[in-house]
Formats: structure tokens, C-alpha cells, sequence
């Protein structure tokens, strides 16, 4: 059975940081279960948790005026939901829709963005961890861009 | 070889017998051989060249059943003049046929492994037979999982036999899409993103993949990551062809002859020409 | 063919020829050979000696070729021309198949059942070599083209040996690789104060046969000793050459190396050097139909690697770029070639020299490759200036 320690200790953002701070990461996090098609974010609003998805799947919904909402991606287990939560400026820029029953672990993001300010060699761990992150999703989404499938 | 034997350039007339549409540009049909209904073996991943009256000749990898007797199944994409005009044709009425050529997919050195297919877009249709008959003799082989990514969901192929696949035995079917409406349920993103929900065994698995070059060539990439040696991986290479027996000299990729050295190639042989721009 | 018969050389008057000629056309072959026509030698039908290229030479450089008047009698003082044996072997224009469409029943019948028995009088030795690499890619690998077997199925082959070289000659360069094929008949021209005469060497029981009916004796010792001498003469006299040590494992790993930027600079992408050279074999398909509709035709064309179209797939060409294209006729010929075929695809007769409207010398192109790379901006100079001293001289 996984705690909320082990899970957090255990992935790739907080793997190998010290102690106390993985103790404050779990002190500011909370157990979220998502009903089908609820959404977790809303574009424009301020982004001040951290989500970690540990179980069912989340679309990434984009809007425009007269189009149909357009689901761009989805997570799954394991995956952290956007980075506007670390990346200024600090609002989303997707909806978020749970697909199916969902499970998440919330964090204080507020929390956790004080403290890297306040410890520069703490933030840099956090970037340094959370720019591969980035890099790996950049780069599935610049496929889709290419639109391979596409009858040229 | 359903060529005349002393001539590989002549083809032999066979029959439309079934035209089917699969999605909004790509068709499934079926050809039965003239006069006597006689058992035409294919390799899976083998293709024919299917010739149109006055029209031209094209390869398409044949998608259908290895044990389905006497007759051939194409699935094919409608993206210019010559593939417009073969999915124009009208059941019984008769195309010139080639082959089948080139090198297959390795079911037989598969037995007793996972078997992972990985296909995007049309690349399912080379790959189709892998599955038929990995589910024909099923005791032979390990897990199958096929992992299939489209552009939407409105592309993809055989939809009723993809959901059929998944609730087979020791089976995982996993679809995803570039993009899709607030209807879709499934997956939305490329197909690398789905290989961690394939329960891999990496030592254990033949990894077959068919699909546009710039996706085998990511997914060849991630499935190194992932721990699979490079001679389980196989892909199948597409280039410009004429002849198909190694004469026009342009299906040629590096020094392969895409049509008789090919299409399926392992990835330990051929990574690097990959990664080769204009090659 | 016959194995190669262990024959002491004969000799016979240059008059002989002529009769040869008429013999191989009694016993019913097409008998080809080099003739003058449009300012070149190349090859079509021959009836007689005179329709040969009595007196004539050619003189050859990078992009030059011209014809130039000999003030003797010489049959075969020249070197290859625009054409080689391909032109008949592996036809530049062949019918596949022809159909019939009648009530949605569609007929295929072939597009030919036979073809002229050939006779080929004047065959270099780098011809030889070349007809030997078109039999390997495409007699001899997993297909067989019945075109070219058929055609090739009993070519009377009388060869003849060089007795100078032109400048864009390289034949010595691929001798390591080289294969003679099997001849029937092997001249060696000698042309002196004595009678103009040719030291004949027999390659096979029908050559011998047909030597038989001509007037011949002999080779005195002299006169094997001059031929023997002229043909090294001729080899002594190239210019260019080719290093071929490596050449297979240097092209694959210089994909990126600077000299394709810069010859690709040069290359006009016209084809030509595919067109003219001996080995290369790519060929094309195209379907026609009649006004009624109900009659097609499939034809085989010859192709170039060159052409934008050869590469073509989805909408695009993977090999757009003339640098891409250079590239791979190069490396296809002297490195892939090895991987399919066993040996490289040249035979060093400098067609592809001659007949190169930029003057591209693949020669120097691979000789190039193996400098250390430099940058293309330093390449492109150190070509400029060699390139204004030769103006020079």
C-alpha cells in the first residue's frame, strides 16, 4: 500500500532531495480523488497546486471560439499536470477533465515556490529535476505538431 | 509467385470480389485468383505490386488473413491519382497482380516472445497479419500488445476488430490519437506515450513497427531506452518502387533494395540510415 | 559461352575484317559496331569495314569530346564514346507487356517473345568488364530480367584491345576489381610499316569456328611481342587515377562530408553520366492506353538516380537536393554496389568524365573525400584556384 511518502519520494521530481524537505512536501500535500469529467484546472484561473496523477487518465483540453474543444493530450499515471504551477506566470493554460475516476496528490505549490525562493540550491534541484520533464513532453508534442499521419 | 514464371514485370489477372471503406480515405479490398480457387501464400509483411488497366502499378502490402485460401487483402489510402483510381475499382472487375514480395515479418523466430506491435496511421495494414496469426497460434507466442496511434479517432482502422483483439487472452490493445473531440475516451497523444502502460518484458519481446519513418524512428529510439535489445525490433521501410524485383534501382536505401532486401528490416541493421537525411 | 580456349594468337590481315563482318550476317547475327555519326563514335549496325571509323580518333577531356582525322588507316584508334553495349543489352525502351480489356476480362500477353541475335565487333576491355557487372545485377541476383537474358543469350563478342588510352581513361584504377567476361573473338590492331594487320586471340570454339573461314596464320613472335606492348602502352599512358583502397568504408562514413556541398555546387543534375555510363541499369515504368480504352501498354524506360522524380514517395522526393542525388549515383556505384553485387558498379572508362557538361571528374570527387574536412567555404577555394592554374596551362 502506498503512502503519500513513498509516492512522492519515489518519483522522478523529488527523487534524492533531502529528508526535510520531502518531510514538508508531504506536510503541504492531500489525497484528491476526481469524479469522471470533472475538471481539476480551468484555463485563466490561478495555478497554485501542484497535481500528480496516481491513478485513471486527464485530458488536456484547449478552447477556441467557434470550435469544439479539442483534447490535445492525455496523462496518465505518473504524470504531473502542466508546469504553470512553477513557471511563472502562475495561471493554467489548459482545461484539465478527469476521463474516468481519477486519483491525484495536490501540493502546495505556493508553498513549495517560497521555499525555493528562499533556497536557491533547493529551487535548482527542483528545475533540474522538472526540465526533463518538460523536455520529454516538448518533444512528443512537436511530433503531433508534424501531423505524420497526414496525407501530403 | 503470381507472376508468369518466366517473367517477373508480367502480372497475372485477378478479381475484385469485395471493396470496403474504412475510413473517410482508406478502403479494404479483397482479390480472388481467376478460374480455380487455389491457396496463395504470403509471408505477413510481403506486398504485391496491383496493376490498373492503363492506369499504373502500385505496392501494397497485402493486410489480410496468411490462412484465409484463395483469396488477397489490401488496405489502401486514397492519396493521389494511381491509389484514387484503386480504390475506384468495383467489385468483379479484374486487376493485374505481382508478387508477393519482399521480406516478411519474423513470426517464426517470435515463438515462445511478447509479441509488441507498434503501428501508426495505415501502418496497422502491414502489420494486420502479424496479428492473425499470432492469434491463430496463439499457444506459441506470449503477450500480444499492439499499440496504435492515428491522427483522430475518425482514422482509425478495423475498429471493431481492435476492440475484439483487446478482450482476447494475454491481449492489450491500446489506440491513441493526435487530437480528438470531448467524445473520445482514449488516449490523445503520440504513441511512445502509451508504451508505459504495455507491460514489457524487454528481454522476452519481438517488437514489430510499421508507420510513418519519423515515428519508427522515435519509437525505435524509446524501445532501446526501454531495455529491448535491437535485433527484436523490426520495422518496415517504405521508398519509391517500379519494379519490385531489384532492377529499377529505385527502392534502394543505403545499399538495401527496399523490395527484395525489405520492407521488414531489423533495427540493429539499418538504425543508423535512419537517422540519414536525404539518404 | 565457351571457356576460354588456350590458344596460341593468330594473325590476319586488317581486310579480314570485312569479311567477318559478312559472316557473322550470314549466319544471321545483327552485327554492331562503332561508326562516325553527329560528330561521334557510336554504335549502330554495320554492313562492311568502310561503315567502321576508318582513320578516325577521338580526343577526350573533362566536359570535351571531339572527333579528330588520323593520317592512316586505323580501324580502332579511338577510345568508347557516348554509347556503350547497353544500348542493345539492356535497351533503352522495351515493352513489358501489352492487355486487352474485352466485357471486364482483361488479357495480358508479353511484350516481346524474342529478340536479334547480336554480334558486337569493337568490344574494350572495359566494356567486357562493364557487360560482366550488368550480368551480375541482373542476370545473376535474386531476379532474373528475361530482357537482358534473352538478348544476351549468344552475343557474338569480338573484342579489341586498347592501343592508346584517352585522357579521361581510368581503367587501370578498377583492374583490382575488374571481371573479364568470356569473348569469342579478341583483336589487337597493329598498324606499322609492315601491312596493316590484327593479332587475333580465339576466346571460344565459335570463334575459333569462325576464324576458320577467314585467312589467317600464325602469330610470328614479333608481332605478339607489339601487340602485347601496345596494349601496356595504352595502359601506361592514363593520367587519371582512382585510389579504391577503403573506398566502401570512406564513402559510408563522409554522408556529410563538405566536397558533396561543393560538387553539388557544380552538378546541373542532366543525367548525363548515368545515360553514358556502361553499368548503370535504373529504369522506370510507364502505363499507356489507346483512345478506345480497351488496349494498354506497359513500357520500361531507362531512369537516372539524377531525376527529381526517382526518389519519390507521399507527396515529396526523399533525395531533393542535386547534393543528395550526387551522392548517392556516387556511392551507390562505388560503395552500396559492393554490398549488392560484390564489387564496385565502375569499370574506369571516363564517360561520365567526358560527358559531364561541369566537368565534375568523379575521380577527383572521390579523391576529394578523403581529405580531412575542411569547410566548404575553404574547399570551394582550394578548388578555384586548381581550377585557374589548369585554365592556365
Amino acid at each position: 500500500m502506498h503512502t503519500l511518502e513513498t509516492i512522492i519520494a519515489d518519483h522522478p521530481m523529488f527523487a534524492g532531495l533531502e529528508a526535510s524537505f520531502i518531510d514538508l512536501a508531504v506536510g503541504c500535500a492531500s489525497n484528491v480523488r476526481i469524479e469522471p469529467n470533472a475538471y481539476i484546472t480551468r484555463e485563466g484561473e490561478e495555478s497554485n497546486q501542484m497535481f500528480l496523477i496516481r491513478e485513471g487518465r486527464v485530458a488536456l483540453e484547449i478552447h477556441a471560439p467557434a470550435r469544439k474543444p479539442l483534447v490535445i493530450e492525455t496523462l496518465g499515471p505518473g504524470d504531473i499536470i502542466g508546469w504553470s504551477w512553477l513557471v511563472p506566470p502562475h495561471f493554467w493554460r489548459f482545461n484539465a477533465r478527469a476521463i474516468n475516476s481519477t486519483r491525484v496528490i495536490a501540493l502546495d505549490a505556493k508553498c513549495l515556490r517560497t521555499k525555493c525562493e528562499a533556497n536557491h540550491e533547493l529551487g535548482y534541484e527542483i528545475l533540474k529535476r522538472f526540465a526533463p520533464i518538460i523536455e520529454r513532453r516538448l518533444e512528443a508534442t512537436r511530433l503531433q505538431l508534424l501531423d505524420v499521419y497526414a496525407a501530403h | 509467385m503470381q507472376h508468369t514464371e518466366s517473367n517477373p514485370m508480367q502480372p497475372e489477372p485477378w478479381r475484385v470480389s469485395e471493396l470496403a471503406r474504412e475510413t473517410a480515405d482508406t478502403f479494404t479490398l479483397s482479390l480472388q485468383p481467376l478460374g480455380r480457387k487455389t491457396h496463395r501464400e504470403f509471408q505477413p509483411g510481403q506486398f504485391s505490386m496491383l496493376w490498373m488497366f492503363g492506369v499504373g502499378e502500385l505496392p501494397i502490402s497485402i493486410s489480410g488473413d496468411p490462412a484465409a485460401e484463395g483469396k488477397l487483402t489490401y488496405t489502401v489510402r486514397s492519396v493521389g491519382e494511381a491509389t484514387k483510381a484503386l480504390v475506384s475499382v468495383a467489385p468483379g472487375q479484374q486487376i493485374g497482380v505481382r508478387g508477393p514480395f519482399g521480406k516478411g515479418w519474423p513470426v517464426e523466430s517470435a515463438r515462445g516472445q511478447d509479441v509488441l506491435v507498434i503501428a501508426g496511421g495505415i501502418g496497422l495494414a502491414p502489420l494486420r497479419p502479424v496479428i492473425y496469426h499470432v492469434l491463430r497460434h496463439r499457444e506459441e507466442y506470449g503477450r500480444l500488445v499492439l499499440l496504435y496511434g492515428a491522427r483522430n479517432p475518425r482514422d482509425l482502422l478495423y475498429r471493431k476488430e481492435l476492440a475484439a483483439w483487446g478482450k482476447q487472452k494475454d491481449c492489450q490493445v491500446l489506440s491513441t490519437v493526435d487530437y480528438a473531440g470531448m467524445n473520445w475516451r482514449g488516449h490523445v497523444g503520440v504513441v511512445t506515450r502509451l508504451l508505459r502502460y504495455a507491460r514489457l518484458q524487454p528481454l522476452q519481446t519481438v517488437a514489430m513497427m510499421c508507420g510513418p519513418e519519423i515515428m519508427m524512428r522515435v519509437v525505435g529510439r524509446e524501445l532501446i531506452n526501454r531495455g529491448l535489445p535491437a535485433e527484436s525490433i523490426h520495422l518496415s521501410m517504405e521508398r519509391n518502387m517500379k519494379c519490385a524485383v531489384g532492377f529499377c534501382g529505385h527502392c534502394q536505401w543505403g545499399p538495401h533494395f527496399i523490395c527484395k532486401d525489405g520492407p521488414v528490416f531489423s533495427y540493429q541493421d539499418i538504425a543508423p540510415l535512419l537517422d540519414k537525411y536525404e539518404l | 559461352m565457351d571457356p576460354l580456349v588456350n590458344e596460341t594468337p593468330r594473325v590476319m590481315a586488317a581486310g579480314e575484317l570485312d569479311k567477318l563482318i559478312q559472316l557473322l550476317a550470314g549466319r544471321g547475327y545483327e552485327v554492331i559496331g562503332p561508326v562516325v555519326r553527329d560528330g561521334a563514335i557510336v554504335y549502330e549496325p554495320v554492313n562492311k569495314l568502310s561503315d567502321l571509323p576508318v582513320g578516325w580518333t577521338d580526343e577526350q577531356e573533362a566536359g570535351h569530346y571531339r572527333l579528330k582525322r588520323r593520317p592512316d588507316q586505323s580501324v580502332f584508334a579511338f577510345n568508347v564514346g557516348p554509347q556503350s553495349w547497353k544500348k542493345f543489352l539492356h535497351p533503352p525502351e522495351v515493352r513489358l507487356f501489352s492487355a486487352e480489356r474485352r466485357n471486364g476480362s482483361v488479357k495480358i500477353s508479353p511484350g516481346e517473345d524474342s529478340a536479334p541475335s547480336y554480334a558486337f565487333l569493337g568490344v574494350r576491355g572495359c566494356e567486357l568488364a562493364a557487360i560482366g557487372i550488368q550480368d551480375r545485377a541482373l542476370t545473376r541476383d535474386r531476379f532474373a530480367d528475361p530482357v537482358y537474358a534473352r538478348r544476351r543469350a549468344g552475343v557474338f563478342i569480338v573484342a579489341v584491345q586498347c592501343t592508346q588510352a584517352a585522357a579521361t581513361c581510368f581503367c587501370h584504377s578498377a583492374a583490382p576489381w575488374a571481371q573479364v567476361i568470356a569473348y569469342d573473338l579478341s583483336l589487337t590492331e597493329l598498324l606499322d610499316q609492315q601491312p596493316h594487320r590484327f593479332v587475333v586471340q580465339v576466346g571460344s570454339e565459335r570463334g575459333r569456328e569462325m576464324l576458320s573461314e577467314l585467312q589467317h596464320e600464325a602469330a610470328p613472335e614479333e608481332d605478339c611481342k607489339l601487340a602485347q606492348a601496345a596494349v601496356k602502352a595504352a595502359g601506361a599512358q592514363q593520367t587519371r587515377h582512382l585510389e579504391t583502397q577503403g573506398l566502401r568504408e570512406l564513402l559510408l562514413q563522409n554522408f556529410d562530408h563538405p566536397n558533396w556541398d561543393a560538387v553539388a555546387q557544380r552538378c546541373l543534375t542532366c543525367a548525363n553520366c548515368t545515360m553514358v555510363c556502361p553499368t548503370c541499369f535504373c529504369t522506370t515504368v510507364e502505363d499507356t492506353s489507346d483512345l478506345t480504352g480497351d488496349h494498354a501498354e506497359r513500357w520500361r524506360r531507362w531512369d537516372s538516380c539524377f531525376t527529381l522524380n526517382f526518389s519519390y514517395i507521399h507527396g515529396g522526393s526523399v533525395r531533393t537536393s542535386p547534393k543528395a542525388r550526387y551522392r548517392q549515383w556516387l556511392t551507390h556505384k562505388f560503395s552500396s554496389w559492393i554490398d549488392q553485387f560484390g564489387a564496385p558498379g565502375c569499370v574506369g572508362c571516363g564517360r561520365c568524365i567526358t560527358w559531364c557538361p561541369a566537368r565534375i571528374d568523379l575521380t577527383r570527387e572521390l579523391n576529394a573525400i578523403r581529405e580531412p574536412i575542411t569547410t566548404t567555404a575553404e574547399l570551394k577555394n582550394s578548388r578555384e584556384r586548381e581550377e585557374a592554374a589548369e585554365r592556365a596551362k
